[in-house]
């Protein structure tokens, strides 16, 4: 028994939301896009195990249901929340770094039934804070804004990278600094603030873990210790090269196989990509990744408030963040910092906080001003 | 711009404030869009101008490292007894890749090879963990039969390989079950913790004992084997080797003569026995029966053997002289007469009155002495020879409770001892605070009574009581009772001293006060009241010697004991600490005897066995 009257019915909310979709249509197709193109790869990076591949499909379909449930909230209720959501962030942060478990380093809190990574959090919430905070200011900021701007970024970022977790840490002070940047910071001021921070990198890199350490030298002469830490980087670029302009074709990467390469479900999937689908396939999803920044600040620019517009453009300049330190990683132009290639990379937290800030981004795009 | 009235900051220029925004949006796009153009650029050097120099490279990623397992290091007692060593066996191992239809091959192998449901377990959950290139192991410690039997099949089982390995062997079974400990299969919780890299050709890790507290010592270094694959990854040939590093090699403290003698001595009864060297807290012998074959662990227990050493009522797998909490009972009497002396309560010629009946003032509680109608007029020595209990009631009444506590833990009580294995116990010394701590209650004075004699709250494993009359035996010099003697990097490399742990603290008592004790002691062996007289009238040195009859410490609450209430298997442990010979002391022991009649009769023997072992030895056998 066929029941046609459920069948109209939703044949006709199907048409009725394409007519007017709460999501921009553009934006979703290139992030299933990539996300697909995903999937496809780690089928080969994972020995074509299916149980990998199903669980990253499960994931991303967490992933995208929880962007349609943000998409249908409107910016002002993440607004109101966000001060609220921004303190328990830090407070289980703080948790984590108490109570926290993992292997080596402390990310996880574990309440017996979720086990999670509140640094996950912290990626959305730290961009909300900003641009809540100088959503009531009068922009561009003054100094005096800028210094709580930098408490505001400093505090999680400091926290998480006492767990230590450099690559999130980097992320998410990232997503903060575009927001200030958004908010029309001058380009004097953006000078001397980068001065600065060069100023303070030798403090840093005492402040940082041995292993930390290892890979920056590692990056700065890997074949001093090609067995060792080295391994990882001439392996992910042999990957790379010897893919060649048109790849060795799907299914055909031998470093991946082989066992050559470390990691290549995770941080170094984009290896076994380019291996297997060449220069032609990184263009192509540099180019889908282009896309999406350039859509999601083309969404920003449209939003109705300050808030809104600081915070969709924070996630997007935030995503090319992802792509520039993952892909450069695995290019041998960044040392190799803990940081996803998105919605490609097998993991789940940072594929649902991804379509989690995109679904905000869809929501903004719903409730721009239309018709100026 | 009908927005501006509504927001809270009035001098908010929002279409300045939107127009700044598209022009910032506009600059990081374009620094983006660079970025990422340098990010290509990268790409397209490394895959267009280096794409033959990495071509080239991925080939000879055909060069693959296969690690070798590092030998385990051996183990031996002080004189060179070997105790755990390594012996040549073969293992059935699958590449998973190669053989493609799992399940259908291991069918088929099921018919040349016995493979248990267990082996099938072990093997699937390291399938998970490993990648569908690597060997896997199926079986372990093939015998002969099956070795030859799967040579004549073999070319029907293409990815299946016999290969040769070391494996422990223990030649002394269970008599060192509980010091040695063994070495089993890494299971998945081992695997949680340990270091990957360090276990990647290594099957085995140390599950107990000495073999699991050395763990790091014994494992060795990884070392690594070049091999040429072809596409597949089938090894063609050797290119070079960086061999693994063998473990160390450990020597015990052990004797391994006295081991086995204690472990004679006990005859098939349950308990434990320790027995340390007073000079410098060397564990001699530390035995706990029943034990168990630790052989059965190495290549996989079965299941029903499991079962059935777990579920034995005599726990073979419990190692009681670690583990085992006991009251000491009378054993506790030479520490509470010394507190006396120390403290300046009593003098080695004080003497009481036991009419067999102790009274608290003012109370109608009854404690009672040993022997109907009391020991009549008796001074320390005499207190110790017939362990008269109103002489330490007395005693421990006029201490006090709170003075009692910190006296005891000098010798080492209440705390483990340091001893080098794993999970040793706290014990407990009664005091306010414990009880307090424990069941919420206040104390009462009854209770200080029992405890002069080593009963109600006290709970001592074997090795505290061993070590603390080590430290008597040593006239309160506290040496940390330890198993490891020195390390060896390889068969003909010099010993190497292990750093011993500080000395505790010393406990101060004046010459007189010592030899009030040993003389009290002695008599217990040597005087004509003595209550182990029987065993120390015939030996041709001088022993020092204190028994105990004691329930085993399970009580709980403060109920008062009840021997007719109390089950059978919870009553009567037999207690006996020596050391020998009294003037210059070589050997400490504390023995414990499970359901033995009483110390004196169940314990003392087997005590006296062990001194005769160690001090009655052929010369020879003395100099390592």
């Amino acid at each position: 028994m066929i029941d046609f009257d459920l069948m109209a019915r939703l044949e006709y909310r199907l048409a009725h939301w394409l007519k007017r979709p709460r999501v921009d249509l553009a934006l979703l197709a290139a992030l299933l896009a990539v996300a697909a193109a995903g999937l496809v790869v780690l089928f080969s990076a994972s020995a074509e195990d299916p149980g990998q591949v199903v669980n990253q499909t499960l994931r991303l379909m967490l992933g995208f249901a929880v962007l349609f449930v943000f998409a249908r909230i409107p910016p002002t209720v993440f607004r109101t929340w966000t001060p609220w959501f921004y303190a328990i962030t830090v407070l289980l942060l703080a948790a984590v770094l108490v109570f926290g478990e993992g292997r080596g380093a402390h990310r996880w809190l574990d309440f017996k039934v979720v086990r999670f990574q509140p640094s996950e959090f912290a990626k959305l919430a730290l961009p909300m804070m900003v641009a809540w905070y100088l959503h009531a200011r009068a922009l561009p900021p003054t100094w005096r804004n800028l210094a709580v701007c930098a408490l505001l970024i400093g505090l999680p970022a400091g926290l998480i990278m006492d767990q230590p977790d450099l690559g999130t840490a980097l992320l998410v002070l990232a997503s903060g600094a575009f927001a200030v940047f958004l908010a029309g910071l001058g380009w004097g001021r953006i000078a001397l603030i980068v001065g600065a921070a060069m100023a303070t990198l030798p403090v840093l890199w005492q402040g940082m873990h041995e292993y930390q350490r290892n890979r920056v030298r590692m990056f700065l002469d890997p074949e001093a210790d090609p067995l060792g830490n080295g391994w990882n980087i001439i392996q992910s670029q042999i990957a790379v090269g010897s893919g060649g302009v048109v790849g060795k074709g799907w299914l055909g990467s031998t470093q991946a196989r082989l066992d050559f390469l470390p990691e290549h479900t995770t941080d170094f999937i984009f290896a076994v990509y380019s291996e297997e689908f060449g220069l032609i396939g990184v263009v192509a999803i540099i180019a889908a990744y282009l896309f999406i920044i350039g859509r999601g600040l083309w969404i920003a620019a449209n939003a109705r408030d300050t808030y809104s517009r600081l915070l969709a453009g924070s996630i997007s300049m935030t995503f090319f963040v992802y792509v520039m330190v993952n892909g450069g990683m695995i290019a041998g132009l960044m040392p190799v910092v803990g940081v996803p290639m998105p919605l490609v990379s097998y993991g789940g937290t940072s594929a649902v906080s991804l379509l989690a800030g995109f679904g905000i981004l869809m929501s903004i795009h719903a409730h721009r001003l239309r018709g100026r | 711009m009908t927005w501006r009235g509504r927001d809270r900051n009035a001098v908010k220029d929002l279409a300045q404030e939107a127009g700044l925004f598209r022009v910032r949006a506009a600059e990081g796009f374009l620094i983006i869009a660079i970025c990422l153009a340098v990010l290509l650029a990268r790409y397209a050097w490394l895959q267009v101008l280096r794409h033959d120099e990495f071509s080239g490279r991925a080939d000879e990623n055909r060069i693959k490292l296969k690690p070798l397992p590092p030998s385990r290091g051996l183990i031996y007692d002080r004189n060179g007894v070997l105790l755990a060593e390594n012996i040549l066996d073969y293992r059935l191992e699958l590449i998973p890749e190669q053989v493609g239809d799992i399940d259908e091959a291991l069918q088929r192998l099921g018919k040349v090879i016995a493979i248990s449901a267990d082996d099938r377990d072990q093997f699937e959950a390291l399938r998970k963990v490993k990648r569908r290139f690597h060997n896997i192991p199926l079986r372990y410690a093939l015998s002969e039969q099956e070795v030859s039997r799967f040579a004549l099949e073999r070319h029907r089982f293409p990815g299946v390989e016999v290969v040769p390995y070391l494996t422990r062997f223990y030649p002394h079974g269970s008599d060192f079950a509980h010091v040695i400990g063994y070495v089993a299969r890494i299971d998945s919780d081992d695997r949680e913790r340990l270091e990957e890299a360090r276990y990647s050709a290594t099957t085995h890790i140390g599950k107990t004992g000495i073999e699991r507290y050395y763990e790091d010592l014994l494992l060795g270094d990884v070392g690594y084997e070049r091999i040429e694959t072809n596409a597949e990854g089938r090894a063609l040939r050797v290119l070079g080797r960086v061999p693994s590093k063998p473990g160390q090699h450990l020597r015990l403290s052990i004797d391994a003569n006295l081991q086995r003698a204690t472990v004679a001595a006990f005859a098939g009864r349950t308990g434990a026995a320790v027995a340390i060297d007073p000079r410098n807290g060397e564990v001699l012998a530390m035995v706990s029966q029943p034990a168990f074959d630790p052989n059965l662990f190495v290549n996989g227990i079965s299941r029903r053997d499991y079962a059935a050493l777990l579920n034995a009522v005599q726990r073979p797998l419990y190692n009681r002289a670690v583990l085992g909490g006991y009251e000491p009972g009378s054993t506790i009497k030479p520490f509470i007469g010394l507190m006396g002396l120390r403290l300046g309560l009593r003098t080695p010629e004080t003497t009481i009155w036991s009419s067999g009946e102790f009274h608290l003032p003012g109370q109608s509680a009854v404690w009672r002495d040993w022997k109907r109608g009391g020991h009549g007029s008796v001074n320390l020595r005499e207190a110790l020879a017939q362990s008269v209990n109103t002489y330490f009631y007395g005693l421990a009444v006029d201490t006090g409770i709170d003075r009692m506590e910190p006296e005891m833990r000098a010798f080492g009580f209440g705390a483990p001892t340091g001893l080098d294995l794993t999970g040793e116990p706290f014990g407990v010394v009664p005091s306010r605070s414990w009880k307090q701590k424990r069941f919420g209650k206040t104390w009462y004075p009854g209770e200080t009574v029992i405890a002069g004699i080593g009963q109600g709250y006290w709970v001592v494993t074997p090795v505290q009581l061993a070590h603390a009359l080590a430290t008597l035996a040593a006239r309160g010099v506290s040496h940390p009772p330890h198993l490891l003697l020195s390390l060896q990097a390889g068969i003909d490399a010099q010993p190497q001293p292990v750093p011993i742990a500080a000395d505790g603290p010393p406990i101060v008592a004046s010459p007189e006060m010592w030899d009030a004790i040993r003389e009290g002691m002695e008599a217990v062996m040597h005087s004509p009241t003595g209550t182990a007289r029987a065993f120390g009238i015939d030996a041709p040195y001088r022993i020092a010697g204190k028994s105990g009859t004691a329930q085993r410490a399970r009580r709980r609450g403060n109920q008062e004991y009840n021997e007719n209430t109390t089950p059978e298997h919870l009553r009567h442990q037999a207690l006996f600490v020596a050391f020998a010979p009294t003037d210059a002391p070589t050997i400490a022991v504390a023995v414990v005897v499970e359901h033995g009649s009483s110390g004196s009769k169940a314990a003392a023997p087997v005590a006296r066995a062990i001194l005769d072992a160690y001090l009655l030895k052929p010369k020879s056998e003395m100099s390592p």
